[in-house]
């Protein structure tokens, strides 16, 4: 591979996989919060 | 009016992958890789970024937000959705778009989804093994052609799937199906790119190793970067593939609880699709078909279908060169992969629908779930029949394309301009586990909006152009007036001679080798001839089978029409529905 290619695609890819691990790590630990467990339901406009 | 209190997801890990699903479909693999060798390499990834960092990340935000606030009211569609936010009654009538959309998309999404369950099983049959490339491209084209009915058996069941898992409701169905899907869908694609990159030349036949396609795609053009046209493909990437405009992301968000985080969710599901885009769908469909045929022959073959064509006519003969178990392993990998991709997609297509009979007409989930199964069986039905006259690709441009861009346009001017944008932003942040950055306040209200603006504008001439069947008149004109190619072919249709200087008419050979025929006389811009359809130029001296392709052309139009018909009535029967729907509420003296 050209160093061009091998730069562009290695930086992306680790940018890409890092940013979704971080999310998805967030998702898995993050407590829910108490107050959320209110049905999201007819409520009065 | 909401027979869906108890209606919810079972887990938060659940509703990700569940909307990664639905965002994940078969451009990730297919269509992706085929923008990118086409708008600049490695390049391309800059405008795919900025696109969704100012577009797609945005939007997410909008449609996550827009979804659990109607969803505090009951509401899980978007007619209604919508109209919980502005009390002009326009708005729902804007919001049939995210029925319609769903509706139309699923009838040909769910035939496109059979075809993977159908090619699993040939691959498994080894019906593909000893067959000549020839020979599996052809095998596609009668599949589609209806040589049998096998491809009506297989679109049956996968209807039949579809509505059994959206019957078993929302946790019991769609986050399960999610939650063995998309696992599913990851170990393979990381099989089979593993597989792909590591491709060595000489090995079971490969010409070239897996590295080169993985060269050839991120190899970067910048020279490109600033052409219009790579930003504006950069942009409909984002767009198709996040599943943005469709009215399926409001739909699930609906039911996620008025103080749950909606800012990170959204992030995550955007991210994971951008991850199984770049990162899978890069490392499998190029580096093996420029491993096996080279990079010419991987432009004939984009020019010829695209990444559709590649995935279905090539593929399943480059796993036989892999041989016995491997290549029925690598064949099993790839369809199932790409049915996992699609199958959480059309079900996220189902569930707008169900959720608008059960909250305007009190249907039961299973009732609902299978009045959708009815309904795309039957819109579906002339896709499936009537293929090859582009009733399919006419479905997908109207409702796959031009629908999503419209609905998003609309509904980003609803919650920035008219809802009010200090009340959308206390709704993207309400319960948010992440700071969503302030800049996001700006973007949302003038960036995505201007954004959206132009790829929609910069569309009507496109759009104008389908109406008018401008590539189907082009093509009638070429064939009757054959003056345009004077060219000499011989036996094995290779070019010999053109003549330039003819006239006023020219024939010029681009990069790969496509002969581009342009007929100034008639100022008519260009008819493609592929070098496979060069029999087509010994087709201009024969009157028979000339007025053959113009009868096929007349036919296309006529068929495309009537698709262009029967969409708008399905358009104004749902616009019908909500009619009658908000009839309903004033009588019940619940409207909102």
């Amino acid at each position: 591979m050209s160093s061009g290619a091998l730069l562009m695609m290695t930086v992306t890819e680790v940018v890409i996989t890092a940013v979704t691990c971080y999310f998805f790590y967030k998702i898995v630990t993050i407590k829910p919060n108490p107050d959320s467990y209110f049905d999201n339901d007819e409520e009065e406009r | 009016m909401s027979k869906t209190e108890s209606a919810g997801w079972g887990s938060r890990v659940g509703l990700i992958l569940a909307m990664a699903g639905n965002a994940v479909g078969l451009g990730n693999f297919l269509r992706f890789p085929v923008q990118a060798i086409q708008n600049g390499g490695g390049a391309f990834i800059i405008p795919y970024l900025v696109c969704f960092l100012l577009m797609g990340i945005p939007l997410l935000f909008v449609e996550w937000s827009v979804g659990r606030f109607g969803g505090k009211f009951g509401n899980h569609s978007t007619p209604f959705i919508l109209d919980s936010m502005d009390k002009r009654k326009i708005w729902k009538y804007i919001g049939v778009f995210g029925i319609f959309t769903n509706l139309a998309v699923a009838a040909y999404y769910c035939y496109l989804e059979s075809w993977t369950l159908s090619y699993v099983w040939h691959s498994v049959a080894g019906t593909f093994g000893g067959k000549s490339q020839g020979e599996v491209a052809g095998f596609f084209g009668e599949y589609v052609s209806l040589s049998s009915w096998e491809p009506i058996i297989f679109w049956i069941l996968c209807l039949l799937l579809n509505t059994w898992i959206l019957s078993k409701g929302l946790s019991g169905g769609v986050e399960k199906a999610a939650k063995i899907g998309m696992p599913l869908l990851l170990l393979f694609g990381a099989f089979l790119a593993y597989k792909a990159v590591t491709i060595q030349a000489g090995h079971h036949g490969a010409i070239h190793d897996g590295l080169k396609g993985l060269d050839f795609l991120w190899s970067p053009k910048f020279d490109t970067i600033w052409e219009p046209k790579v930003w504006l493909a950069a942009a409909g990437q984002i767009f198709f593939t996040l599943s943005i405009g469709m009215g399926s992301i409001q739909c699930y968000a609906s039911y996620v609880k008025k103080n749950e985080d909606v800012a990170l969710n959204a992030m995550s599901a955007g991210w994971m699709n951008a991850f199984v885009e770049v990162v899978l769908g890069s490392a499998i469909l190029i580096p093996i078909s420029v491993g096996y045929l080279g990079i010419d022959g991987l432009k004939d073959l984009i020019s010829d279908g695209g990444g559709l064509g590649l995935g279905f006519k090539t593929l399943p003969y480059l796993f036989e060169q892999w041989g016995g178990v491997l290549g029925v392993v690598a064949g099993v990998a790839w369809f199932g992969l790409l049915f996992f991709a699609g199958v959480t997609s059309s079900l996220a297509m189902g569930t707008p629908v169900m959720g608008f009979l059960q909250d305007e007409f009190n249907w039961k989930e299973k009732n609902a779930a299978w009045a959708f199964g009815l309904a795309v069986f039957l819109l579906g039905l002339p896709t499936v029949l009537f293929f090859n006259e582009g009733v399919f690709d006419e479905y997908d441009y109207w409702a796959g394309t031009v629908s999503l861009v419209l609905f998003a346009f609309v509904e980003i001017i609803l919650f920035s301009w008219i809802f009010g944008m200090n009340k959308g932003w206390a709704e993207i942040n309400r319960g948010a586990d992440i700071k969503v950055p302030t800049i996001f306040k700006f973007i949302i209200k003038y960036v995505t909006p201007l954004f959206l603006g132009w790829v929609f504008f910069s569309s009507i001439p496109g759009i104008m152009d389908t109406i008018h069947h401008k590539s189907s008149n082009e093509k009638i004109d070429f064939f009757n007036n054959p003056i345009a190619i004077k060219i000499k072919i011989d036996e094995q249709q290779k070019v010999l001679e053109t003549k330039k200087d003819f006239n006023a008419d020219y024939l010029r050979l681009n990069y790969s080798d496509d002969l581009i025929v342009k007929n100034k006389k008639l100022n008519v811009s260009t008819y493609l001839l592929i070098k496979k359809q060069r029999s087509l130029l010994k087709m201009v001296d024969n009157n028979t089978l000339r007025s053959k392709e113009i009868q096929k052309e007349q036919k296309t139009i006529l068929y495309k029409n009537v698709s262009r018909l029967f969409l708008l009535v399905l358009w104004l029967v749902i616009a019908a529905l909500v009619y009658k729907a908000s009839i309903n509420r004033k009588k019940l003296n619940k409207s909102i």
